[in-house]
This record gives structure tokens, C-alpha cells and sequence, in this order.
């Protein structure tokens, strides 16, 4: 049997994905709007519906940025309501580490597992800077290598205290001195599904020993396939064999009745996530510094980005851009080759679309990704909220299910069956 | 004279359709609203969350889980309780509660367990955070303008810059405004001097007679909602009732008997200045008792009349919120 690919539907909170000047773009923060993709995604016989988290909005030269869609609902809250309304449809919520407390989450968590009979799933982020902090009691700032510490050593309280059964517990790690009855009784999975998203070596080490799944932003196959191997071969070192660990992507797509119908498709759509105002933000993110003098349609500067990291020109996003001189030398050179302005080199640069085509030629390069272990499954991105994702289940769906490596029903009623991942033992 | 009927579910109950069974049968019957009881150190589902799951599954009761300043993030409280809200279509609240429970703070282990004021005042802080967060968005935030490329608005949106004893917070709010502009604030009060300089909406306190309630309602802060919590054992006959009561005791007065005698406790205080009672159910059947047997003698009697209102806030007579950031409010 081939292997199966794993689906979910990611429902876009901030950045320049989703189109919102579309007139089919629903509102971003009506429960109607989670309603109508969560049930898509049922209906497609998706494994998880998948939320990003933002604990403050984004800022770009010290304003609020104002051109992407912007206001999200609380992650638990929103898919503790979902879970009213679904059956199948596992529900992962991103929670970082840095700004939440074992007990308190880990209790959260253990209430949605068992009000949605085994569904719950945690994508732990640690989040970037202080620049959060600011709306917390914990202020401040954790640096890069105390918030995998931090991270780690939560996984772990998080499992003992699920490991209790309502029982007693005590921990005492460096960042966690806690103690006392947890007052929730097993829950269905166990354990809910825990995620990862970070991409750093500290990252990569978290994930390979502490999660069940790596949501991942490398979707270009032969880095896809490098990242695989990479993760995948940091397992055996924590006793864990390759199947115990997913790793999905999150990838966007463009369907059309041809494949240049789609490109067609997909070359508009790029437009209008990438309008004149965001090709000038964006290319300040990696300047980093204010470009908001240059023309959209005109040549790069001329001069190099800043290099500070620790006052970057946007606040409440994570680093995109590890080494600024090179990304910037690179970027000069393809839009001279190309002749490309400012806003055509940002929509070639930052391009999200890795799938696109006819449904069958997308169904035959998901099943293409997955059997040549480039992931295990995907997190899809639609650019319209929320009925970005009715034709992806309408006509890719069906073509997955021929093909044998989608399921036409669920196997489980918990996500952690639906995924094939073991049932923790607790203690 | 009418008075507004709600319950108080305090089980502990992991089911979902516990939850959902219990939810329905006060939706059908029209209460006002229900409150989830919760504390950190007892064992419970997370009441927020409870709320959030019946609120697709009800239609018209108002939905107001507790949770405690003491040990969370005003912040996280103030963007689940907006959310709440969003789900619920506008019936959402929020009973604010204070943990002095030291066996709660080594669960947290943030820091030793505060004084007796001291709570009360960082809970008043985390109320004032958590109303300004949800100020911190205009109404019409969201402009969509295309020509501009511009999704919001920045100037309709507001930094909150609350600086106090116990922690500081920026914002604004990651959720925009929510559909009731600001969910409903309840506290229990059993010392009126306790909670009074909270910013509340409504006040549960818990008289032993009329004379009480009225004792009480006057050393409320003026227009405030009040409700008289009673626990309730509901049988058609009076020996049962009293019989299954057995010795149990609370902080607020237990009443044993027929729906048609809780009736007649209930038209007797409500001359009080009581806006409605609040009843706890003895146990879980009592909760189907006051919704299938009291509540028709209520109506009979016309002592309760099913409100038509769709938010929580209009359901309560409370005044529109009005938002402090925004420029009517700086005329006002
Ligand atoms: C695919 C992906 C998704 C992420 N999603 C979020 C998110 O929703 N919220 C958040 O605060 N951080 C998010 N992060 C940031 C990470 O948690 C982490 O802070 C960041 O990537 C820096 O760690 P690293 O150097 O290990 O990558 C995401 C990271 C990746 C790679």
C-alpha cells in the first residue's frame, strides 16, 4: 500500500495570503467563517484544522501593520467550539510556550480532549522577542536558546501532569517549580497530538524528541526531502523509530480547468496578495530599514539591509531572513537578469504557490511529495476565507481517494488513530 | 413583577454531553443565563471552554463561565472571553473570581499566594485590563479599503498602556471588538466592601430573606444588576425534597420544597430590588426540575416571562458599552 497523506486545513489568521479585497472573502473573526471551513474540511475527511497564534499585532516602522488581514479569536476558545460542531475533524491550536503556564494549559488542552472525545492537538511555538512580553506578566524576553529550554521542559511537565490521571505531581525543572493534584482525569488520546513549528537545530531537537508532528514551511522538494531526512534521522537518537514523527508543510495551491488556466490564476492571485503597498513592506523586511520613498514599480536600493538584528524594522514576526547581505545580493541579481521592479522581484521571491495545476495534476504532485518522502501530508493555506478550500475537497479530494492514498473514511474518532500515531502508555 | 431566572452549573463533569444536556435544557427553558463554576485546584474541566462548547449546540441563554484573576494572564482572559462572545453571537459573560488558596499558587508556581486586598486589587486591575482590551478596537475597525490597500484602520485602534502593581500590559487586543462590545462582568459578593470598587455589571449575593436582599441590594453601587443565589431541591412533594437536602449547607440559603413554594419564595424577595435569582441546583436532576417543573409555575404566575432579547447585555437591561477610546465617548 502506498503511503497515505495527511490533510489539514489551515485557517489563516494574519499575513498576505488571504485575499482580502476578493468579494468572495469572508469575515476573518465571525464563528460562521470557522464553521464553514472546519466542515469542509470534515467533508473532505481532513485529519486537523490547524490555527496560528499572534499574541500581538504585527508592527512595521512602529505602526500597526495595516494592509494584511488582521484579528483572530482566542485558539482554544474558538476550537473548543468547533469541536461542538465537528465529529472527525481533529482541532490543533498553535499555544507557545513562552506566554502560557504548564498547569493552566495543560489542563486546557486535557478539557478539549475530552470535550471532543479525543480530537485536541498542540502546535508549540515559542514565539519571537519581547515584543509580546509586553502584554504579559512574564514581560520581557526569553532568549533564542532559554525558549527551546523553556519549551522542552513544558512538554514535559504538560505529559506528567496528563500522565497523572487526576492524580498528584510535583516538577522541578529550571524554568517550572510546581506542585499539587491535577484535576483532570485521562483524557481520550492520552495525551493530545503534540505539533512543533521552528526550524533552528534547538528546533529540529525538540521536535525529533518531543513531538508527534513538525508543521514545517519547507515545500520545495528537494529541500522538503533534505529537511525529511534531517528530521527523521535525529530520531533514533531518542529511541523513536521515522513513522512516530509527521512531518507537514504547510503549502498553498491554485486549481484551474488547464494547467496555464491555473498559472493564469495563480499569477493574479499573486497580485493581489502582493500589492504596491506590500511589495515596499515587505522588501523593508529584509532591508530593514523604511523603503517607503521608493517607487513599487522601480529598481531595488541600491544600498545594502541594515544588520541589527535586535532592532528589526518589524516587530511580532519571526526572522525570515537568516543572512540579509546574501538574500539581498541574491535578490539584485534575479531582478536585473529578469528586469524585474520592486513589486515583480518581491511576488517571484516570496512565492507560496507550490501547487498548481488542474486537480489532476495537483492530486498527482501532493502523491508525488509524500511517496518520494519530501513530508508525510500538508497544512493547506487557501488564499480565500473561508470557502478557500471547497474546491480542493470537491475536485482534489476525489482524484487523492482513486489514487489510494486518501482515506474515504475516517479510521478513528481521535486524531491520534486518524494519524496513526501511538497511544501514549502514561504511568 | 418579573424577575430573570438563571442557574449555576458547578459539576465537574468531563462528558460533552453532559454539558450539552444540561446547556439545551436551560436554553429550552428560556433562563436568562447559566454560569460554569471553576477553580484551578478542584478537579473541573476549564469553565471557559465549557461555555464555548454549548454555545453553538444554544440559542438564546447567556453563557458566563468563571475564571480567576489570580494566577491567569488578563490578557488570554480578555481575548477568550471576546471569543466567547463571537461564538455565542453576543451572550457572553464572565464571573470574575480571586484564588487565596495557597495549594493553587504551587500549581502556578509563579509566586507566593497575595494577601486578602491584595488579590482584590490586582483582580480589579485585571478587570479594568481586560474592559479597556476590549475598547481597544473601534467598532468599525475593519475598513477594507482597497484603494489605499489598507485592511484596518490603525487610528480606530488604541494601545491600552495599563501600567499597575501586578503586571502591565500594551495591547491592543489581538480580537476586534466583540458583538456585545463588552461581555457581561459578574462577581459573587458575600462583603459588599469586597467588590465594590470592581467594575462589575452584575453581583451575585446571597441574602437568607428578603430583608437581607434588600439590606444588600442597597450597599450595592447603584444600577447594578442583582441576583439572590439560592441552593434549590425541587420534588412534588415537600418530605422528599427535605429528605434528599439531608444536612447540607452553603453559602447562600437552601430551599427544600415544590416548585409552587420555590415560587412563593421567589415572589417574596423579588420586591427587594432584586433584578432575579440565580438557583443552584442541589444536584444535577434538580437542574431538569427547575427547567421542566418550576418554570412553567413561574410563567403561570407571571412572575417570568421569556426575554426576546439576542444579547446577554440587552437581555440584562444593561446600557449599551460604550467604547472609551472612541471620539462620542471623549464628548460624553
Ligand atoms: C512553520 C512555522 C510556523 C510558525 N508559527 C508560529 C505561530 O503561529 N506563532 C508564533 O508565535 N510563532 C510561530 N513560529 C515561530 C517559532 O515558534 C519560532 O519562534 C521561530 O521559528 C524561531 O525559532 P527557530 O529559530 O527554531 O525557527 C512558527 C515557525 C515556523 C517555522
Amino acid at each position: 500500500m502506498p503511503k497515505q497523506i495527511i490533510l489539514a486545513a489551515h485557517f489563516p489568521g494574519v499575513n498576505n495570503t488571504t485575499v482580502w479585497s476578493d468579494p468572495r472573502s469572508g469575515s476573518q473573526i465571525e464563528f460562521d467563517s470557522f464553521e464553514h471551513l472546519a466542515r469542509t474540511a470534515e467533508r473532505g475527511k481532513f485529519d486537523f484544522f490547524f490555527l496560528a497564534e499572534g499574541l500581538r499585532l504585527r508592527e512595521q516602522r512602529g505602526l500597526i501593520h495595516d494592509l494584511d488581514v488582521v484579528g483572530r479569536p482566542d485558539t482554544l476558545t474558538v476550537l473548543t467550539a468547533l469541536a461542538a460542531i465537528t465529529t472527525h475533524l481533529g482541532l490543533a491550536g498553535t499555544l507557545n510556550a513562552t506566554f502560557h503556564e504548564p498547569y493552566e494549559l495543560a489542563r486546557q488542552l486535557a478539557t478539549l480532549d475530552h470535550l471532543s472525545g479525543g480530537r485536541a492537538a498542540w502546535n508549540v511555538v515559542t514565539s519571537h522577542g519581547g515584543f509580546f512580553g509586553e502584554n504579559f506578566r512574564r514581560g520581557g524576553f526569553l532568549d533564542h536558546a532559554d525558549r527551546y529550554v523553556r519549551a522542552g521542559e513544558f512538554i514535559e511537565a504538560a505529559r506528567t501532569l496528563w500522565d497523572t490521571d487526576g492524580g498528584d505531581f510535583a516538577i522541578d525543572s529550571s524554568q517550572f517549580g510546581i506542585k499539587g493534584r491535577f484535576g483532570v482525569p485521562r483524557s481520550p488520546q492520552g495525551h493530545p497530538v503534540v505539533l512543533q513549528a521552528g526550524d533552528s537545530a534547538a528546533g529540529r531537537d525538540l521536535a525529533a524528541r518531543h513531538a508527534d508532528a513538525i508543521f514545517s514551511r519547507h515545500h520545495k522538494l528537494e529541500d522538503a526531502q533534505q529537511f525529511y531526512r534531517d528530521v527523521k534521522g535525529r530520531l533514533p537518537a531518542y529511541g523513536r523509530d521515522v513513522d512516530s514523527l509527521k512531518i507537514i508543510p504547510g503549502v498553498s495551491y491554485v486549481l484551474g480547468d488547464t494547467d496555464a488556466d491555473a498559472q493564469e490564476k495563480a499569477h493574479y492571485i499573486r497580485r493581489q496578495q502582493v500589492t504596491p503597498q506590500t511589495a515596499i513592506l515587505l522588501l523593508e523586511q529584509l532591508w530593514n530599514q523604511d523603503l517607503s520613498s521608493y517607487d513599487p514599480e522601480g529598481p531595488l536600493p541600491a544600498a545594502d539591509p541594515v544588520l541589527d538584528e535586535d532592532d528589526t524594522i518589524i516587530k511580532g514576526r519571526a526572522g525570515m531572513f537568516p543572512d540579509r547581505l546574501k538574500t539581498a545580493t541574491e535578490w539584485r541579481a534575479l531582478a536585473e537578469a529578469k528586469k524585474l521592479s520592486i513589486r515583480d522581484l518581491v511576488i517571484e521571491v516570496t512565492g507560496r504557490q507550490n501547487f498548481i495545476g488542474t486537480p489532476a495534476r495537483v492530486a498527482a504532485l501532493l502523491d508525488e511529495y509524500v511517496q518520494t518522502d519530501a513530508c508525510d501530508g500538508f497544512i493547506l493555506v487557501s488564499h480565500l476565507t473561508p470557502g478557500g478550500l471547497d474546491d480542493f475537497v470537491d475536485q482534489v479530494v476525489p482524484l487523492l481517494q482513486e489514487r489510494g492514498v486518501f482515506r474515504t473514511e475516517y479510521e478513528s474518532t481521535t486524531l491520534r488513530g486518524n494519524l496513526g500515531l501511538r497511544q501514549p502508555e502514561g504511568r | 413583577m418579573t424577575v430573570q431566572i438563571a442557574v449555576a452549573l458547578d459539576d465537574r463533569s468531563f462528558a460533552a454531553s453532559h454539558w450539552a444536556g444540561a446547556a439545551r435544557l436551560a436554553d429550552e427553558a428560556r433562563l436568562d443565563f447559566v454560569t460554569f463554576d471553576d477553580r484551578f485546584g478542584r478537579p473541573g474541566p476549564d469553565a471557559v471552554l465549557v461555555a464555548s462548547y454549548v454555545a453553538p449546540l444554544t440559542r438564546h441563554i447567556g453563557l458566563i463561565p468563571v475564571a480567576t484573576t489570580t494566577h491567569t494572564e488578563p490578557f488570554h482572559l480578555s481575548t477568550a472571553l471576546a471569543t466567547l462572545d463571537y461564538v455565542s453571537h453576543g451572550r457572553a459573560g464572565w464571573q470574575v473570581r480571586v484564588s487565596a488558596d495557597p495549594a493553587e499558587a504551587d500549581l502556578l508556581g509563579r509566586r507566593a499566594p497575595l494577601g486578602f486586598d491584595e488579590l482584590f486589587a490586582e483582580a480589579r486591575d485585571a478587570v479594568e485590563v481586560v474592559r479597556r482590551l476590549w475598547d481597544s478596537w473601534a467598532e468599525d475597525a475593519i475598513i477594507k479599503d482597497v484603494p489605499t490597500g489598507r485592511f484596518i484602520d490603525r487610528d480606530r485602534l488604541h494601545y491600552i498602556d495599563f501600567a499597575g502593581a501586578y503586571f502591565a500590559v500594551k495591547g491592543p487586543s489581538i480580537v476586534p471588538r466583540p458583538p456585545q462590545g463588552q461581555p457581561v462582568i459578574a462577581a459573587l459578593t458575600h462583603e459588599a466592601r469586597v467588590w465594590e470598587n470592581l467594575d462589575a455589571d452584575v453581583y451575585f449575593v446571597t441574602p437568607s430573606d428578603v430583608d437581607s436582599a434588600a439590606k444588600i441590594v442597597r450597599q450595592l453601587p447603584a444600577g447594578k444588576k442583582v441576583f439572590a443565589d439560592l441552593v434549590a431541591f425541587l420534588d412534588p412533594d415537600q418530605e422528599t425534597a427535605i429528605r434528599r437536602r439531608g444536612s447540607v449547607t452553603s453559602d447562600a440559603a437552601v430551599f427544600a420544597g415544590t416548585p409552587a413554594q420555590l415560587a412563593d419564595l421567589i415572589a417574596g424577595w423579588a420586591p427587594a430590588g432584586i433584578a432575579g435569582v440565580r438557583l443552584r441546583p442541589g444536584t444535577p436532576d434538580d437542574l431538569t426540575a427547575i427547567t421542566r417543573d418550576l418554570v412553567p409555575v413561574l410563567r403561570e404566575r407571571g412572575l417570568f416571562t421569556p426575554s426576546t432579547a439576542t444579547t446577554l447585555r440587552e437581555r440584562l437591561g444593561l446600557p449599551v458599552a460604550v467604547n472609551r477610546y472612541s471620539p462620542e465617548s471623549a464628548h460624553a
